[in-house]
């Protein structure tokens, strides 16, 4: 199990413990963590489980691929550290994660 | 009014449960006319993911979204159905001598004694960005397609967006306007290479911009644009814009099928499964719109419902008829209608 936050618009954080293999969108919808979608179920389709890592987590969490990129166009108000919370694989080196929920899903 | 369109069955949206409906349909002889709010079939598999793998469809081991429209299309090809895309099915109602009457928002109307509902997660609209006050300037200054291109002459005009969309609208419409302006969040596109090369092209010979950034916020009154903020790497900058057109991809809502008088259940329609008809005599739901116990949201589970439901519909039609069951590989009757006899 690793741990990862949740960190919401509104600034509340929730803990979850999420499977290694499955990944961070999995983990949040499991625990109906508010404002993570996921409408396409974790295709790479729909960029309704935009998350932003914690800067101090960027380098672990890697940069996101060129369909991944190509999906953020959807995403509203995105930076540096956006990711696709579906395009992240969890794995015990990413245990204590920190991500922040965007404000509104695309 | 206009000239009205006469068929046995309307099918409203064209994704791939609609589609082998027509199959289906048409081995009992029912003529079918679709309508779609896209501009070609195939639903969510031709719209939001063409090149993913599907794993599920029987006997395709692996095929990919669009491919899967591709064979559907070739395989109702023997029934000449017609299509009608960029339409939206806009009302439904019956009249007095129990035939259906469907009316799109360009005023086209069809008429048909059974309606087969094949809308799926609800028809495609564009998405509207998170900038505070947009609904404002809605069909003044902001609009999320180009119906009319006239409606951009001379103006000082804004597009946002990196995919086809936003690129062959740009280049479209640069000769025709006073100022063109792409705003996109990254300097790589996703739209065709060559429309690309055009539109840097462009910005070389002085006759656009191009600037990386988000929009940020919008001004002007009483629905008229004078400007947006555009957010990027090195600040916030000013574009002058009377004309703002966002292009940020599709998403679906169920529009309105909720005004048809039909019961729903959480914006779906409650069906039976035996012949997955509405509360509605004569209107049918099959695929993601329809909702039963154990209901899936699968492309198989809509082809079966299409099945079943096209038997119910021949009895609608044609009462009293006596269908006969027949097996495609073996019956010469169904080899004729499919084009193969030999
Ligand atoms: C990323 C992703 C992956 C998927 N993977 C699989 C998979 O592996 N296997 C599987 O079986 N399923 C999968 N699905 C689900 C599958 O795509 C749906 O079950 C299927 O598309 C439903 O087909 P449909 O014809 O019922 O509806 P849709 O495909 O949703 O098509 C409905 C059409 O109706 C149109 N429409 C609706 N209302 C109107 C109106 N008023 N006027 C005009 N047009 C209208 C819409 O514009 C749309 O084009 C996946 C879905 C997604 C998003
Ligand atoms: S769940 Fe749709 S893109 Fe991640």
């Amino acid at each position: 199990m690793t741990k990862i936050t949740f960190i919401a618009s509104s600034g509340a954080r929730i803990d979850v413990d999420a499977v290694d293999g499955s990944t961070v969108m999995e983990a949040a919808i499991k625990n109906a963590v508010p404002g993570i979608t996921a409408e396409c179920g974790g295709a790479c389709a729909c960029a309704t489980c935009h998350v932003y890592v914690d800067e101090a987590w960027t380098a672990k969490t890697g940069k996101p691929a060129a369909t991944e990129e190509d999906m953020l166009d959807f995403a509203f108000d995105v930076r540096p550290n956006s990711r696709l919370s579906c395009q992240i694989k969890v794995k015990p080196d990413l245990d204590g994660l920190v991500v922040a929920i965007p404000e509104r899903q695309a | 009014m206009a000239d009205i369109l006469k068929t046995d069955v309307v099918i409203v949206g064209a994704g791939p449960v609609g589609l082998f409906a027509v199959f289906e349909l048409g081995l009992l002889d029912l003529k079918c006319h679709l309508i779609d709010i896209l501009d070609r079939p195939g639903g969510q598999c031709a719209e939001l993911y063409p090149e993913k793998p599907i794993y599920d469809i029987p006997a395709w081991p692996v095929i990919s979204g669009q491919d899967l429209v591709v064979k559907l299309m070739e395989q109702i090809a023997p029934f000449s159905p017609t299509f009608a895309y960029n339409r939206m099915v806009t009302s439904l109602e019956k009249l007095a001598d129990g035939t259906f009457r469907v009316t799109t928002d360009e005023n086209e109307v069809v008429e048909a004694k059974v309606v087969v509902i094949a809308a799926g997660g609800g028809s495609f609209q564009p998405k509207r960005p998170p900038i505070a006050g947009i609904e404002a300037y809605e069909g003044h200054s902001v609009f999320y397609s180009v119906r009319r291109m006239e409606e951009f002459r001379d103006r000082d005009v804004v597009i946002v967006g990196g995919g086809d969309s936003a690129l062959d609208w740009t280049i479209n419409l640069q000769p025709i306007v006073r100022s063109m302006t792409l705003v996109h969040r990254r300097p790589d596109f996703r739209a065709a290479p060559d429309s690309v090369k055009k539109m840097f092209d462009l910005v070389e010979d002085g006759k656009m911009r191009f600037v990386v950034g988000q929009v940020s916020g919008l001004a002007g009154d009483n629905g008229a644009l004078s400007a947006v903020t555009v957010k990027g790497d090195k600040g916030e900058e000013t574009v002058k814009a009377d004309r703002l057109l966002p292009f940020f991809g599709l998403t679906m809502k169920l529009g309105p099928i909720a005004e048809w008088g039909l019961n729903l259940h959480e914006n779906l329609i409650p069906v039976d499964t035996e012949k997955f008809e509405s509360s509605t005599p004569g209107i049918f739901a099959i695929g993601d719109i329809n909702w039963y116990p154990g209901k899936l949201k699968l492309i198989l589970s809509g082809f079966h419902e299409g099945a079943l439901m096209a038997q119910a519909a021949k009895r609608v039609v044609a009462p009293g008829e006596r269908i006969v069951f027949q097996y495609t590989t073996s019956s010469t009757n169904l080899q004729k209608k499919l084009g193969v006899a030999g």
